[in-house]
This record gives structure tokens, C-alpha cells and sequence, in this order.
């Protein structure tokens, strides 16, 4: 069995799940302390969408932006010298773009969970807004947050439209789990898909084992 | 204000702000003693704490804090004022505690004694950590909250966050104290004895308190000048036990648990016919101005006629005999209620010797004068 597909997978949904829960909190974070009822709205409807779109159609979107004479794209090539589309990069970007939503989400309705009556009695307490939103919200809202992070992960990992889309199948290079067990299916080659199915769940499994320890960890305080 | 007529801080708060349903209007002095504000759910007593600590914005008015050493404006509209709730020294005891749920008690006390020394006194380098370890142990031990250290808020007895909640936000070492209904989150057994700790606590401490409650057991225990509140508005305030005695309008004996309240006609300087308990004719001790329009009864104020002084009372016009007629008799664990025919209520204690209801309900009451509340509207 060729092990590349696996090492590309990992490192794809590592990677992104990194980016994807920065950007996340970030999102979250700011739609929650939006005072405009109107963008709130619409924000929140736009960090969403990917997560209602069908893969391919947000693949085309992205193909559309990161395409080689595309403005980002160009934008990519001519100052960093990266050619995104249909690299190895560009299975990192379908993986972020796809599970954002999962993140964005989670780690809003954990902020929004946190009583606001903390934040008051951190203020009269004499406590920093900073250290407020270290020390309360976000330390408050770990849990949630860490939550969204399995899924996000969850989500990168299993990324296969739009990743078809934008980073292609190249063998060796954007060619992912997912991608490898539909190439295999469709080559006929039933014995290889079914190793990669394994690895799969494997590696699928025990990631969120090990994620879902964290978020119990962080949570502890819950405990009674 | 001259420094020298102050011998205690006071806290003078006069504000305006728009809210939902009504206004909020309040204009009140705060110090020597604790102040209860009380009024009905949704009155906006809570809004008022907020507006003292920072949390929300009056639309206008003054809050100020006369100190022992100087003024400190906490918020003027007309200057342009707002200062932050960091800056305030206005500690809040929120109804729900407001732990930090991620914190040990001992973290959580230390977050009030770092907002105490922030900026205050410079300590060497080093010796930070260990200082404040041992004055959250001080806080520890007085609270009684020895063994506690180590547990999260989720781990405690709603008694025990309540302790740490007070340790917490005294360790901050407020100017003025702010507690929210700080015993309606609590069973009602607990609450009698906590009740008791907290006022020794706060007298102890001595700090300008507020407490604002819905409860007027607690607001009569605690408290030394009471305001009462209804719809944003304030209806009276002074001294608490005056107010009880003579709540004066309608809406404060209300507020003061009078359950039993009538519109009257005058019929001389002491006399009047209470329209709203069947045409009763009664007496007062003081005299019926022209603008009481109606009268308060306590419920537990009735007095029970023995058949062998009815005659002997007949004959009194002082008596103030009431007909009990056909009674309803709802049973509580240490009273019972009774509504008269007339719609009077009445609370009869229980005895040991009286846990059964036959013989109970007498045929006549009688109301002394000088308990008959004089209300306007």
C-alpha cells in the first residue's frame, strides 16, 4: 500500500484544523460583539454558507478566487511564488474553507453560553478587559471551543469535493485518504480501497479520542 | 460639602434612564447603615445597582461618592463622566454569585484581592505570589471556608458561593456594596441562618451597603433605611421600621405585606366605612386628613373576641368589632389563613394546642385602633 495519501491526510487536516480554529474564534469572537441585530445576521450568514453549499460548489468558488489568472491566485504566485491551485496547499484551503463553519459555530454558541454576569463581576472586581477575555470568556467557553476544534478536524479530514475541485488528485501530492479510496474504487482496485478504509478509521478514531480527552480536561472545573 | 460635616461615607445617586416598559427615576442618599431598596419583580431594582457599578449607562444624572478623604464622581451626565467599573471600588454580590466557574475558591478569591492591590502599593519583586497566597488564606479562614481551596464553584452548596462571593468581593475592599436578592437563589432553611451571617458580616465591615430584595422579612432584618420602588419609581423611603409602621400609600403597605387593603368614606375625624369590607365601620387611633382615600389592615393585626367579653365590647366605641360570618380556612404549617365573609384576611398563629381547626374560627375580631394603616393612594 502506498502510505503517501495517509501522510498527505494528516498533514492536511493538521494544518487546517490550526488555521480553522484561529479563524474561527477570530469570527466568532467578532460576530458576537457586533451591536448591529442587521450584520450580525448577515455575517453569520456568510460564515455559514459553507457549511450548507455542496463541496463542489464552494470548490468552484474557490477555484474562482485561486485560480492561476484569478486575482487571489495571481495575488499568491506573484508574491510568494506559490501556485495554489492544484498544490498541496490547496488541500489545506478546501480543508479550512469546508469545516470554518463547524468552528465559527461552536465557538460562538460557547461564547454566548459564558453568563455575562462574569464579565460584569470581572469589570467591578478591577479585572482588565484582556485578562477578562483570557481569564473568563475564552477560559469559560474552552470546552465548546475544543469541541468545535474535533469537529473541524473531523470535517478537514474527511474533505473530498471540494478538495477535488481546487486541489485535484495528483498521486503523491493533493491525492488524500478520501481521494485514494475513491481511486482505488474506481481503478478496481477493491484490495487497496479497503486498506485505506481501515487507516481511515483508524487514524479518524483515535484523533477524536484524544481530542475529546482535551475537551474534558478543559473542562474540568464542570465536574461536581 | 464641607469635609467636616462628614463623619460617614455617603453615596449620593441620582438617576435618569429609559427601560423597556416605564422610566427609571431614583434620587436617593446611601450610607450610615444599610439601605434596602425594595419593590416587586421587575421594578428595576436591579437596574439601579447596575447604574451605581458601571455595568449600564444612566441616560443622565450624578452618582457620587463622598469619602472620608474626597469626592469621587463615579458618573455625571452634565460633565461628561462615566467612570469605568474598574475604576468604581463598587463591589457586586450578583444574585447568581458570578463565581468564575474555572476557578478555585482560592483563585477566585485572589482575583478580588489583584483588583484590590492593582496600582496601590508597590511590592518587591517576588514576594507577589506568595503575599497573595497568604491573604486569600486570611479570607479563607474567615469565611470559613478551611478545606474549600481546591474546589470549583459547581463542587459548593449554594451557602458555601455565597461565602466565597462576599469573600471575593470584600477582599476587594469596595467603598460601597452592592448585593442583588443575595438570598433568592437559596432553600428557605438555609436562608434564615445566612441571613444572620451576612448582617453580622456587613456590620463588621461597615462599608455603604445596598441591598435591593423582593422579600420584606429580609429587607426588615437587614436593613436600616429603606426605599420602596414600583415601575422605576421610588414611593417612599426613611427609616425602615417607620415605614412598616406607616407605609402611607396603598402600593408601599402592599410592598410591606399588608395584605388587607380598602377604599373608605369618611365619616368624622376618626371614623370611616371601609367600602371593600363590606360596609365595616371602624375607628383610628390618628386622625382621617382629607386625602387618605383608603386603609391597611395586617392580616396577623386581628384580634380574636372571646364570647364572654363580647357584651363588654359591645358597649366600647372603641372596639372595632369585626363579623367573621361564614369563614374559608386554608391551613399553613404554623398559621392559619382565614378570609372572613367580608373578604378580611386574617393569620391566626397555630399553637401546639391548637393543630386542629374546629373551635379555631370565632364568631367576632376586633382591630385596635392604632393598628389601622391611613394610605393614600
Amino acid at each position: 500500500m502506498d502510505w503517501a495519501p495517509v501522510w498527505i491526510s494528516v498533514r492536511t487536516a493538521g494544518i487546517s484544523v490550526i488555521i480553522t480554529f484561529f479563524l474561527g474564534i477570530l469570527a466568532a469572537g467578532m460576530v458576537v460583539n457586533m451591536r448591529n441585530e442587521r450584520g450580525k445576521m448577515i455575517c453569520d450568514g456568510i460564515f455559514t454558507l459553507p457549511l450548507v453549499l455542496p463541496p463542489t460548489v464552494m470548490g468552484f468558488f474557490l477555484l474562482y478566487l485561486f485560480g492561476v489568472r484569478r486575482p487571489l491566485g495571481r495575488f499568491f504566485l506573484e508574491y510568494f511564488q506559490i501556485k495554489v491551485a492544484f498544490s498541496w496547499q490547496a488541500t489545506v484551503l478546501a480543508a479550512v474553507a469546508m469545516s470554518f463553519p463547524l468552528m465559527y459555530r461552536s465557538a460562538r454558541g460557547a461564547f454566548e453560553q459564558v453568563d455575562p454576569n462574569l464579565m460584569a463581576a470581572a469589570r467591578t472586581l478591577g479585572m482588565g478587559e484582556g485578562k477578562i477575555f483570557r481569564k473568563v470568556l475564552l477560559a469559560n467557553a474552552m470546552p465548546g471551543i475544543l469541541g468545535g476544534g474535533v469537529l473541524a478536524f473531523a470535517r478537514g479530514m474527511g474533505e473530498f469535493g471540494a478538495t477535488a475541485m481546487i486541489a485535484g488528485n495528483i498521486a503523491g501530492k493533493t491525492r488524500t485518504l478520501p481521494m485514494a479510496v475513491y481511486s482505488e474504487v474506481a481503478a478496481g482496485n477493491m484490495e487497496q480501497a479497503y486498506g485505506y478504509v481501515v487507516v481511515m478509521v483508524a487514524v479518524s478514531f483515535v484523533v477524536v479520542l484524544l481530542m475529546n480527552g482535551t475537551v474534558l480536561w478543559a473542562g474540568k472545573w464542570r465536574r461536581e | 460639602m464641607n469635609r467636616s460635616d462628614i463623619q460617614n461615607p455617603l453615596l449620593e445617586v441620582k438617576i435618569q434612564k429609559r427601560w423597556k416598559m416605564f422610566e427609571l427615576n431614583m434620587d436617593f442618599t446611601a450610607g450610615g447603615g444599610i439601605l434596602g431598596i425594595l419593590g416587586a419583580s421587575g421594578s428595576g431594582k436591579s437596574m439601579v445597582l447596575k447604574s451605581i457599578a458601571g455595568i449600564v449607562m444612566p441616560d443622565q444624572g450624578r452618582i457620587v461618592l463622598h469619602g472620608k478623604e474626597r469626592d469621587t464622581v463615579l458618573y455625571d451626565s452634565l460633565q461628561h463622566i462615566r467612570m469605568r467599573p474598574q475604576q468604581r471600588r463598587v463591589g457586586y454580590l450578583f444574585q447568581n454569585y458570578a463565581l468564575f466557574p474555572n476557578m478555585t475558591v482560592e483563585q477566585n478569591i485572589q482575583i478580588g484581592i489583584e483588583g484590590r492591590k492593582k496600582g496601590r502599593i508597590w511590592q518587591p519583586p517576588g514576594s507577589k505570589q506568595k503575599k497573595r497566597q497568604q491573604d486569600a488564606g486570611d479570607w479563607i479562614r474567615r469565611f470559613h471556608l478551611e478545606g474549600l481551596e481546591k474546589r470549583y464553584p459547581c463542587q459548593l452548596s449554594g451557602g458555601q458561593q455565597q461565602r466565597v462571593a462576599l469573600a471575593r468581593v470584600l477582599a476587594y475592599e469596595p467603598e460601597v456594596l452592592l448585593l442583588d436578592e443575595p438570598f433568592s437563589a437559596m432553600d428557605a432553611y438555609l436562608r434564615e441562618g445566612l441571613r444572620l451571617e451576612l448582617a453580622k458580616v456587613l456590620k463588621e465591615f461597615g462599608v455603604i451597603t445596598i441591598l435591593v430584595t423582593h422579600d420584606r422579612d429580609e429587607a426588615y432584618q437587614l436593613c436600616d433605611h429603606l426605599l420602596l420602588m414600583d415601575q422605576g419609581n421610588m414611593l417612599v423611603s426613611g427609616r425602615c421600621k417607620e415605614i412598616f409602621q406607616n407605609p402611607g400609600t396603598q402600593m408601599a403597605a402592599r410592598l410591606t405585606g399588608c395584605k388587607n387593603i380598602s377604599r373608605i368614606r369618611r365619616l368624622g375625624s376618626h371614623r370611616f366605612l371601609a367600602l371593600d369590607w363590606g360596609e365595616l365601620e371602624l375607628m383610628t387611633e390618628k386622625e382621617i386628613d382629607e386625602s387618605i382615600d383608603s386603609v391597611g389592615l395586617r392580616a396577623h393585626d386581628l384580634q380574636v373576641v372571646k364570647e364572654d367579653e363580647l357584651e363588654g365590647w359591645k358597649e366600647d366605641p372603641k372596639a372595632n368589632l369585626i363579623p367573621v360570618g361564614e369563614a374559608k380556612v386554608s391551613e399553613m404549617p404554623f398559621e392559619w389563613y382565614i378570609t372572613l365573609e367580608n373578604g378580611l384576611w386574617w393569620k391566626c398563629k397555630k399553637e401546639a394546642s391548637t393543630q386542629e381547626v374546629t373551635g379555631i374560627v370565632p364568631g367576632w375580631l376586633r382591630a385596635e385602633p392604632s393598628s389601622v394603616l391611613l394610605l393614600r393612594r
